[in-house]
């Protein structure tokens, strides 16, 4: 590896480039709300953080990904103004910080999803042998995807299905909704779960107890394995971060919720 | 005006020397700062954290499963990589044409700008689907991706390490094998390999170190299972896989646990960078050598 590089031709636009961003960072004088956490709710924040910022010129709001638990970890520590979350709040997380608030902003259904070609033939499934098949893990049968530890829809898939069950370690692990999907749309005899948001054609979502993933059934609590995702904040909110949590919860956020395939509150 | 330049070569000294003491020092704050941070999880849970099963969520914290994770497809990795970058090294000092080499060896080092996550992303799209193929099950990710992947990305680091070593063999070593009716490749195989032995043994640990320490292409192909691999088609989970994909989301004890795996990360890889540096010096040199016959030591 034999680099020669004089040094004043990378020292100058090093230094032009420091300057632009220093620059730039120092121009901005806006207003920021920062949100992060669950990517389950990560599409519906970007969204919101659009149609808000249409309105609102000078309030930058900034949007990050990292999972639940995450969300909870930065509104705790400050680092987010605004946590999203994809689950309830543990009681240990309300134990160990009174001050969080959570604001139901939607529903979600987490559907159990397989490969288009559906090799095993299941258009129907019960939640025992949801249970069951997690329980075995990846076998000749099956390919087993799942989320991470931590995951809100993991822990969702665990408190409605799993129960004291444990998902076997020889299934494959993914970290996000996306990766998920793309996991399975590509793997012939794979099993997982996606939230309602995410799923498309790509894959095919079964029924559970003779129930569709859809959203009149996750809205009239037919279908078992549902959530209510949350925008956490520490302290009651004010300003621009109420206004924010205000839009996320008008008929216009609520809208962008139903367009993004998740399933509105009101 | 004499004084006044004397003056400044000692300015310039001491400022380089406070630049060598900080980046020094930096590396000694991150080394304590995660000891300090794994401590923790040695003095809760002992020797259980070398348990075999990880389900933090149901309070198991073992890891060895990801140590083995690791070991297993980093050998693979070298198991591809070490055989393909020396022929490339001895291809690129010996065998071919100037012009061929010109072109080919920067071509090689190219491959170490492609950021990770693109190897990744190839693999996914490309490499699982083949090997899902040939082992019929499952959804190909598996060590043997991770090791191909991995193989492809140390390849340029241990092909250009064997390949400086090569060319510092003294020239005459080469004239006098030559001259004394010996072929090219009895040449190479006898006396260029034993002489640049030291280089070639650092080449391939210091990409060993690089395989040990790679995180979002093996997360991508190597499926994340906390299993032991029961053959090259299983999937399993790399220790650095394990702190990218729960660090979000860790509190507690499980953090706690996976700085404990950032340590020990630290731990193998501090130890066979040393053990590189220590072969590219001469200090050792483990193969090809027979007794005396082989005296070219390259330092």
């Amino acid at each position: 590896m034999r680099i020669n590089i004089h040094g004043r031709w990378v020292l100058l636009p090093m230094v032009c480039l420091l300057v632009a961003t220093l620059g730039l960072i120092g121009c901005n004088g806006n207003t920021s709300v920062a949100v992060g956490g669950s990517t389950t709710v990560q599409p519906l924040t970007e969204k919101w953080r659009d149609a808000y910022e249409a309105n609102h010129e000078d309030i930058d709001v900034t949007v990050e990904g990292g999972g639940s638990t995450a969300g909870v970890a930065g509104v705790s520590d400050g680092r987010f103004d605004i946590g999203a979350i994809s689950r309830d709040l543990k009681s240990s997380e309300k134990e160990q910080w009174p001050e969080l608030v959570d604001h139901a902003v939607a529903y979600d259904g987490v559907a159990i999803v397989v490969h288009p070609s559906n090799p095993n033939g299941i258009t129907d499934i019960t939640l025992e042998e949801i249970a069951n098949i997690f329980e075995q893990g990846s076998t000749s049968t099956w390919t087993v995807v799942s989320r991470e530890e931590g995951s809100g829809t993991r822990e969702t898939f665990e408190n409605r299905v799993m129960g004291d069950m444990e998902i076997a370690s020889s299934a494959e692990f993914q970290t996000s909704n996306g990766a998920i999907k793309q996991k399975v749309a590509n793997t012939e005899n794979a099993i997982g779960y996606l939230s309602l948001g995410y799923v498309d054609d790509s894959v095919q979502a079964i029924t559970v107890d003779g129930i569709e993933c859809a959203i009149a059934t996750v809205q009239d609590s037919s279908y078992p394995i549902a959530r209510i995702l949350y925008l956490v904040t520490w302290n009651e909110p004010e300003g621009e971060i109420k206004d924010f949590i205000d839009f996320a919860k008008s008929s216009e956020g609520q809208q962008i919720v139903e367009d993004e395939g998740y399933i509105a509150i009101i | 005006m004499h004084i006044s330049r004397h003056f400044v070569d000692r300015v310039v000294k001491h400022i380089m020397l406070a630049l060598a003491t900080l980046s020094l020092l930096i590396l000694v704050l991150i080394a304590l700062y995660i000891f300090r941070e794994a401590w923790p999880a040695f003095k809760e849970l002992g020797l259980s954290v070398f348990d075999d099963k990880w389900y933090p969520s149901r309070e198991a914290y073992g890891i060895m499963t990801m140590i083995v994770g690791t070991i297993v497809s980093t050998t693979l990795a070298l198991f591809f990589a070490v055989p393909l970058s020396i022929g490339c090294a001895l291809f690129l000092a010996e065998v071919a044409p100037p012009q061929v080499a010109q072109v080919a060896r920067p071509a090689v080092e190219l491959l170490v700008g492609i950021p990770s996550v693109v190897y990744g992303m190839v693999g996914v799209v490309f490499l699982s689907p083949i090997i899902a193929d040939i082992s019929g099950q499952g959804s190909g990710s598996s060590v043997l991706a991770a090791g191909i992947v991995l193989a492809i990305m140390i390849l340029p680091t241990v092909t250009s390490i064997s390949e400086d070593g090569l060319r510092a063999v003294p020239r005459a070593y080469k004239d006098a094998s030559l001259a004394l009716g010996a072929t090219r490749w009895q040449t190479i195989w006898h006396v260029l390999l034993p002489a640049a032995r030291s280089s070639i043994v650092a080449a391939v640990i210091l990409g060993l170190g690089r395989a040990i320490g790679e995180t979002m292409a093996m997360m991508m192909v190597i499926g994340n299972s906390p299993q032991f691999p029961h053959s090259i088609f299983d999937s399993a989970r790399t220790l650095t896989g394990n702190i990218a994909a729960e660090i979000a989301h860790a509190t507690g004890l499980h953090a706690d646990v996976l700085w404990a795996c950032g340590a020990l990360l630290f731990i193998m890889v501090l130890g066979l960078n040393t053990l590189g540096i220590l072969a590219y010096r001469g200090k050792i040199g483990l193969p090809w050598s027979r007794g005396k016959s082989a005296k070219g030591r390259v330092s």
